[in-house]
Order: C-alpha cells, then structure tokens, then sequence
C-alpha cells in the first residue's frame, strides 16, 4: 500500500483531466504521474533519508509528495513562518536530505550538515522535463510517507509519523473514487504543511477533483479565485472564514459565488457568530465541520450540511446547539469519552476523548506510538459525546485549570463571557494561585467602545456558571495572540500571568 | 495467490483486473479473477478474455469488494473483464455510505 496508488488511478481512469492549477499553469493528472516518477529519480539520486519541502503551495507540492512516495523516502513539508532559528533546529533533524525551497525563506538560512538544497523551479523544471520508465513504488504499508512536526504551541515541535497505511485508509475510509465530475475544482488555502494541506491533495486525486492553489490567503483573493476558477469545493480554516465574512460585510455585496457548492472547515473552534454570519452570505453552500488531528491522518468527525442546516433554522435549543459540535464519528472510526481512571463515560459527561481506527497513527520519531494494547489513541481533546451521539469539543486537555482538585475547561467559561455586550474575543487560562494551585484567570478583547470592570465581568459568570468558574485574575489587551493557522498561543498567556505574579 | 495480507496488490494474469487487498483472514485463500487464480504485480501473464462474463459481474476501478462476512475486503484499482472471488466464492460491491467532502 502506498500513497501513489490514488494517484496511478487517477492517472489510469481519466489521465487527460487536470489535476492541479496554480498561477495560470495546469497539469493533468497523467502529467502529475510522470512528473511524480521524475521527481523521484530526482530524489533517488541525492542518495538521503527525508524530502522536505520548504516553501508555499505550488505545482511542486503535489509533484513532491508522490515523486518522495515512488522514492520511498518520508515527505516533510515544513512551516515556513518559522523563525530562522527554528528552521534551522529542523532542518537538523532531517538531515541527510534533499530539501526544495526559494527565496525569501531560504535566504537568510545557515543550512546544517547533509541539507541539500534544490530550488523550486529547478525540481519543477527537471521534474517536467522527461519522461522515465515506469517504475512501481514500495509496497511496505507500514513505510513512513509523510513526517509533520507539530505546531509546538506548547512547547518543542514534534515529529508526527504518518505511515502509507494510516492515509490511505484515511483516504479509502472517507473519498469515494473518481466522485468528482470534470467541473469539480477544490480551492486550496491552507498550506502544505499543515495536515488539511495533505489530505487536500489526496483526497481530491482520489477523487479525481482538480485542485487549485491559493498560495498566500487573503480574502479578496480568496472570493476571486472563487469566480474566475468556478471553484465547486473548499477548506477553510475558522481564521480564514472569519475574514472572508468580514470582507462581505463589507462590501455589503453578495459572494457572487454561483459554482461553489460545499465549502469544509477545521483546524480550530469555530465561533458560532462566524458560521452563522457565512451561512447568511452563502445560503445555497453545503457547510461541513471537520475535526481531526495531525496524528489521525486528518479528519476523524464530521458536521454535515443537513446539521448545519437544521441547527441554523432552528428555535431548539438542543438542535440550535449541533452548530457547536463536530458531528459524529466517519464510519472507520471508533470514539469513546475516558475519565480520568480511563473508565469509559456516558452520553452527556465530559472526558478526554479517544479514538481508534486504521487511519490513527497516534505516534511520534522521538516518543514512539501513544496508542495504547488496545489501539486507543489519547487525542488530548477534552469534550463530551450527548446522547444523539453528536461530539462537542470543550478544549485541549493540557488547558485544563485544574482548582482544588476540580477540572475546568477554559472553553465553557470563554463562552459565557463571549456573550457579554462589551466582550469581542477572549481567552481563559489557568493562573498560579497559593490556596487552590490553579485558578481561573481571563484574558479580555473589548468591542470598539465597549468596557466592563473586573467586578461586572465576575458577576455575569457567577450568575451564568458555579462560582469556581469564576475568573480571579483578568487583563485587557488590544488583541489576543494566534499563530498563522489562527490557533490561539495559551503558553504565551500563561507565561504571562505567570511573570506578572513572580 | 494464496498468502495475503491487507496492503498485497495482484493482477488477473489474463484480464486487465488489478486488486490491493483491503483486508483479509490470516489464512491461505484462493484469491481468482474469472476462475484464474490471480498473480503477483511482476508475475508473467497470459493476455486473453475469460469466458462467459456477464456485465454485472466486471471487476470495477475503484469499488471495493467484499465476501458474505465481511472477512475479505479487496480494492480494484485497475478495472478488468472477470469477476472476483476467494475460495469459490464470488465477491460483491461493498455498498458505502456516501459522506460530505471534508477536505
């Protein structure tokens, strides 16, 4: 089993679609095959471990993604927001190995030992250049295709291990071959390094639907391609929503966006006001939720458009509500909610939330596999499951407070505050606190001039939640922090309510 | 082939069926296309038509296969002319739930 396989099918039941536009350039996908397997005598002759790919979204991607499947070395495409410290730190980590990249990113680079550098065009140019002989990839389904280091939001980043196994199961498991028809074009936007940047391409090749790229996100351009490419399908990030939303209203136009039908989102908690504000601006769109992680070769839930539809036209409050969740199970996979003796809990309790399933890797280079003798994967995620089935997140388990022994999850107290007239975002984190060890501390962004004291913020959660829930600690900032992919940074507040109490 | 294991891929050696297996018994079955026992990817074949297929019974690209109990799951990943079965038995479409496009 081996990534390549969606894509020699792909190649074999329609080689003449396109498989990828990017910038005005097209290939189909018998030219993505080739180019695959040139690509791949590319990276057989470096003669190293790991192909990473430093750069935006282009042609390349796809290119380099099967051509390291055919060459039986790991793909590793890497955040090129990162410092140049950080870069360099994994750059080490791969090494030996062939790394494809450009300018600005690469500039101020001191590579480590054993990187060697190919510049984008130059792979692209070689790559479509000639025609190799048919070679057939590895077969070893437990073979390492793509290595993914983790955000690091909370602490060093970690090397997820995704095996050919896990994604093509993904793959299997959720995409129905050839479903798409030749009008059908996915609109991509998120990067390559990010999981929903990979099963992007996947997905869509199984398919058969013709990605086109989107290298840099802003919304204007977003809605743009949207037109001039008649994009059908896309994925968005909750960021990314938020501002394509944001620049409808103002515009005060419509989308104009007759072609798209379904437009997929995840990566992140979707506030409620986003989703219904899209649902307005897109009302003929089939919306989906997709919750999934790095370790689970993607999505492992779903929200489907029937769900959104009902939750939006809804006056009741336990349908209203499904907006908020992540759906339900995909059929493959298995989910259960643990407390914290690992016992199994029932409809409407909150716990950590497992998973099992073929597509679950669950596994890291340094640490090894976190599933446990039974297969069960810890996602770190703690929420609930209620008693239609129907999962709701409630935030990562490391965000925990943990108050005199009593579990609080940051999520039920950031909604209530979210209510508030004068509140425009905020964060909960926990605060050192002598007498309890934890303790609730709130992190508040005004509305344009809007304000409430201490005291008034303390008292709309006391009425609404039991008096632990209360935040002890608040501060006011301009804005919160988020990394580029919109995940909100908690290390960074926590670090700092824990300075200004040293 | 007898000997299979979730990840094997096998052509017919005289259609153009190719199959990758899915998922299967930790037992040696007989794995056939047209009533030809399949063969390994590099195997030597014998180009020609197996006798008497019905449409229905064409192996497709793309549809997963699978036997009465769900033991045998085989992928086609290249279509052919002759139907599949395991141990005699004839393999049928696996009928899957369509979901929403979530990437």
């Amino acid at each position: 089993m081996n990534l390549v396989m969606a894509l020699e099918m792909a190649a074999e039941c329609h080689p003449q679609r396109i498989a990828v536009s990017s910038g005005g350039l097209h290939l189909t996908y018998s030219d993505l095959l080739t180019a695959a397997r040139a690509g791949a005598e590319v990276i057989r002759d470096a003669n190293v471990k790991y192909l990473g790919v430093l750069d935006v979204n282009s042609l390349v991607v796809p290119i380099a993604l099967f051509a390291a499947a055919y060459a039986g070395v790991p793909y590793v495409p890497m955040n090129y927001r990162l410092s140049k410290i950080e870069l360099e730190a994994l750059l080490g980590r791969i090494a030996p190995a062939l790394l494809i990249s450009d300018d600005p990113v690469l500039a101020p680079l001191e590579l480590p030992a054993g990187i060697k550098v190919m510049l984008r065009g130059e792979f692209q140019r070689i790559a479509l250049s000639f025609t190799p002989e048919a070679m057939s990839a590895p077969a070893e389904p437990h073979d390492t295709a793509i290595q993914l280091f983790t955000s690091g939001t909370t602490g060093k980043p970690k090397a997820a291990v995704l095996r050919h196994q896990n994604l093509m199961s993904y793959v299997l498991g959720t995409v129905e071959f050839a479903s798409a028809t030749e009008d059908d074009a996915i609109l991509i936007s998120v990067p390559p390094y990010h999981i929903a940047g990979i099963s992007a391409v996947l997905s869509s090749t199984y398919a058969g639907r013709r990605m086109v790229q989107l290298p840099n996100f802003d919304a204007a351009n977003w809605l743009r391609l949207c037109r001039d490419e008649k994009i059908t399908n896309a994925f968005v990030v909750p960021t990314m929503l938020s501002r394509i939303v944001d620049h409808l209203e103002q515009e005060r136009g419509s989308a104009g966006t007759p072609a798209l039908r379904a437009i997929a989102y995840g990566g992140g908690k979707m506030p409620l006001a986003v989703i219904e504000q899209a649902m307005r601006h897109f009302p003929g769109v089939d919306f989906t939720n997709a919750y999934g992680l790095t370790e689970t070769s993607s999505t492992i839930c779903l929200l489907g458009p029937d769900d959104h539809r009902s939750g939006f036209d809804s006056h009741d409050p336990l349908v209203r509500r499904r907006l908020a969740s992540v759906g339900k199970p995909v059929p493959t996979i298995e989910l259960q909610v643990c407390g914290e003796r690992g016992e199994v809990l029932g409809p409407g309790q909150s716990g950590e939330i497992f998973v099992r399933g073929e597509q679950v890797a669950g596994e890291y280079l340094e640490q090894g596999s976190l599933l446990d003798p039974d297969g069960w994967f810890p996602t770190r995620d703690h929420g609930q499951v209620d008693e239609f089935g129907y999962v709701y997140l409630e935030g990562r388990a490391d965000d925990v407070i943990v108050r005199g022994g009593e579990n609080i999850s940051p999520g039920e107290i950031e909604d209530i505050l979210l209510e508030h007239p004068a509140v425009s975002d905020v964060a909960v984190v926990a605060v050192p606190d002598r007498q309890w060890g934890e303790a609730v501390g709130a992190v508040i962004v005004f509305k344009e001039n809007a304000g409430a004291t201490d005291t008034e913020l303390q008292e709309w959660v006391k009425q609404r939640l039991r008096s632990s829930r209360v935040p002890t600690a608040i501060r006011y900032v301009d804005q919160l922090p988020y990394n580029e992919m919109g995940k909100l940074l908690r290390r960074v507040l926590k670090q700092q309510f824990a300075d200004r109490m040293s | 082939m007898r000997l299979l294991k979730a990840g094997t891929r096998a052509r017919c050696a005289v259609c153009d069926t190719e199959v990758m297996v899915v998922r299967t018994v930790p037992a040696e079955v007989l794995l056939t296309c047209g009533d030809v026992e399949m063969i390994a990817m590099d195997g030597a074949r014998t180009p020609g038509s197996h006798a008497g297929v019905a449409a229905a019974q064409l192996a497709l690209v793309g549809k997963r296969y699978v036997n009465a109990t769900d033991a045998v799951e085989l992928l086609c990943t290249k279509g052919g002319k002759g139907e599949l079965a395991v141990d005699g038995e004839s393999l049928v479409v696996k009928q899957t739930k369509a979901l929403p496009s979530s990437d």
